[in-house]
């Protein structure tokens, strides 16, 4: 062994290594990872935004452009969270560099964390550029600085863990594919992001109330523009309840090496 | 002196009810270049990828150092490099970054490794490869990697499976000087192979195992000891239309010009000689049949075979290993 270090010493020096690891990867394949998430949203903005927005008039109270913009930076930072945890966490399972981690002294939570984290700064790279993209089309407010900050970085982590939980599972690479398929983006696309929920239907009203995307946009649109269908603490506290239960099912998929140790 | 490993009534039984390892108990001591062999399927990789925390036992205990695999996985896992049988780093990242990320997984910064990183690849002839992907390296410079990455925090036991597997010949020499040296240096290395006679150049010690279980542990002089008769190739010349009269020993035709002769334990090549060229044969050349440890290895594990075919009365082949999970 080289040194002599403590054992808390050793696990942050293991954690920024799969921090770097991770974001290294991303940006080295930003063609893949960055660039696509900016022309689809320029694309939502100018087809929804401009174009049909332009017709529909005001949402909420605000025009139709600056109520989507928050749902669709929501979207990409949640989308890409999930992508860069599932697809790195799993190509490492692929290629059996996971190995490396594993044989190593790094603790299940530190790898989680070091994953997640990565996750998180691509999630928020790709909300900056996709809000620096939206500056071009509309104005955008800051309502409530502190509660962009939280919401976003809760909502990526939670995706992030997602998206690992995912990975753990996945044994082909289609695999990765059909939780963002099937599930987040119908949820996405069901969460707000386009209309108030307000016009639907009492009973639509109520069952759009359990997709947990709901309160990640409408929290994040009440940073930026002050309104909301739902309340922001509960939403806060909804994300930091689903982080908790994710976290420890990940901690303890990983202690029992379920995808990776036979 | 604490074992750099200790393996205590070691089970797995796979998910599939395969039992790879059957309860077996083995140490190896600090300083030691200790082989573990056994044919394919016999237990060899189960093992050490328990030891490498890669494989989930289902019985026993292992530790490394003295450090409980379990209870003190921190400690012992501090303890140790592996070097496994396939190539398991990232084909997308360059040769450096591999090395510095590993060390970055046991609390070494860039920084604090970076004169070791340096000794290490020159040492492995991969400096010039340094900022190279690593997919772009060849089969031998991919292994050799995968030994630098192993050694960045200079663990005290190095597992090496099967690490010259598919390397050429003077690649695997200079492999095995490396080995040594790094052995001599105090570093324990535990090592298997399918070349018996790499497992007889390095080791001092040596367990075979098969069907999940050691059936010898022992000294590489001890084992060698055993052998009680060695067979000789001899390319002669001379008048061969039958084979010449050497009693004492056991002769046959091997090819034209060509003959074997079994000698047992304690009697003498000279004497070999001076009955051939007698028996007016010149000899042009000469070698061992076989590896003599092969020949030990392959004796030993069909005794060990036909031993368990009568244990279990049947002949549902010990051999025969049934479908198992991925290692």
């Amino acid at each position: 062994m080289i040194g002599n270090k403590s054992i808390l010493a050793v696990q942050w020096v293991a954690f920024s290594t799969i921090v770097i690891k991770e974001v290294r990867r991303f940006m080295r394949i930003w063609q893949q990872t960055l660039l696509p998430p900016a022309i689809t949203m320029t694309l939502y903005f100018i087809i929804f935004g401009n174009l049909i927005g332009s017709r529909i008039g005001e949402m909420g109270g605000v025009d139709y452009m600056s109520f989507i913009v928050p749902g669709l930076i929501m979207m990409s930072v949640i989308t890409n969270a999930y992508g860069n945890v599932a697809s790195s966490f799993f190509g490492n399972k692929f290629q059996r560099c996971i190995e490396e981690l594993m044989v190593s002294p790094v603790f299940p939570s530190v790898i989680l964390a070091g994953y997640v984290v990565g996750g998180v700064v691509r999630g928020v790279m790709v909300g900056i550029i996709v809000t620096l993209l939206s500056l071009y089309f509309t104005d955008l407010q800051v309502h409530n600085l502190p509660v962009i900050i939280i919401v976003t970085i809760l909502s990526a982590m939670l995706f992030a863990l997602g998206g690992f939980i995912n990975a753990i599972f996945a044994t082909k690479f289609d695999d990765i594919t059909i939780i963002p398929t099937f599930i987040i983006t119908p949820l996405t696309y069901l969460g707000g992001v386009f209309y108030s929920i307000s016009l639907l239907p009492e009973f639509w009203q109520d069952v759009s109330m359990l997709n947990p995307i709901l309160y990640m946009v409408n929290s994040f649109r009440y940073g930026i523009l002050g309104i909301s269908d739902v309340n922001v603490w509960v939403s806060i506290t909804m994300l930091v309840g689903f982080i908790i239960v994710l976290s420890s099912i990940s901690v303890w998929l990983l202690r029992r090496g379920t995808g990776m140790r036979s | 002196m604490t074992a750099a490993l200790s393996i205590q009534g070691l089970e797995k039984v796979y998910g599939n009810g395969f039992k790879a390892l059957k309860g077996i108990d083995l140490t190896v001591q600090q300083g030691d270049f200790f082989a573990l062999l056994g044919p394919n399927g016999a237990g060899k990789s189960t093992t050490l990828g328990i030891v490498s925390s890669l494989v989930q036992k289902t019985g026993g205990s292992v530790s490394i150092m003295g450090h409980d695999l379990v209870t003190d996985s921190f400690a012992a896992k501090q303890c140790l490099g592996v070097v496994p049988q396939e190539f398991n780093f990232n084909q997308f990242e360059k040769v450096y970054d591999i090395i510095i990320t590993q060390a970055g997984y046991y609390g070494l910064t860039a920084k604090q490794v970076a004169e070791y990183a340096e000794i290490l690849l020159r040492a492995l002839d991969l400096w010039d490869k340094r900022n190279e992907l690593s997919r772009m390296l060849s089969g031998g410079m991919k292994r050799r990697l995968m030994i630098a990455r192993a050694l960045i925090h200079k663990p005290q036991v190095l597992i090496l499976d099967e690490p010259t597997a598919g390397v050429d010949i003077e690649l695997r020499r200079s492999m095995w000087e490396f080995m040594q040296k790094l052995n001599e240096e105090g570093t324990t290395i535990i090592l298997t192979t399918h070349y018996l006679e790499e497992a007889e150049q390095l080791c001092k010690n040596i367990a075979i195992i098969n069907t999940g279980e050691i059936i010898i542990n022992t000294s590489v002089r001890d084992l060698l000891s055993q052998l009680t008769t060695e067979t000789f190739v001899f390319d002669v010349e001379g008048d061969l239309a039958r084979l010449p009269e050497l009693p004492q020993y056991q002769v046959a035709f091997v090819g034209d010009d060509c003959i074997e002769i079994t000698m047992e334990k304690g009697q003498n090549l000279n004497e070999v000689f001076v009955l051939l060229i007698e028996a007016g044969l010149q000899v042009r050349s000469m070698r061992t049949k076989a590896n003599r440890l092969e020949e030990l290895f392959v004796g030993l594990v069909q005794e060990h075979k036909d031993q368990s075919d009568s244990e279990n009365g049947s002949d549902n082949g010990s051999a025969i290993e049934p479908q198992k999970a991925s290692k």
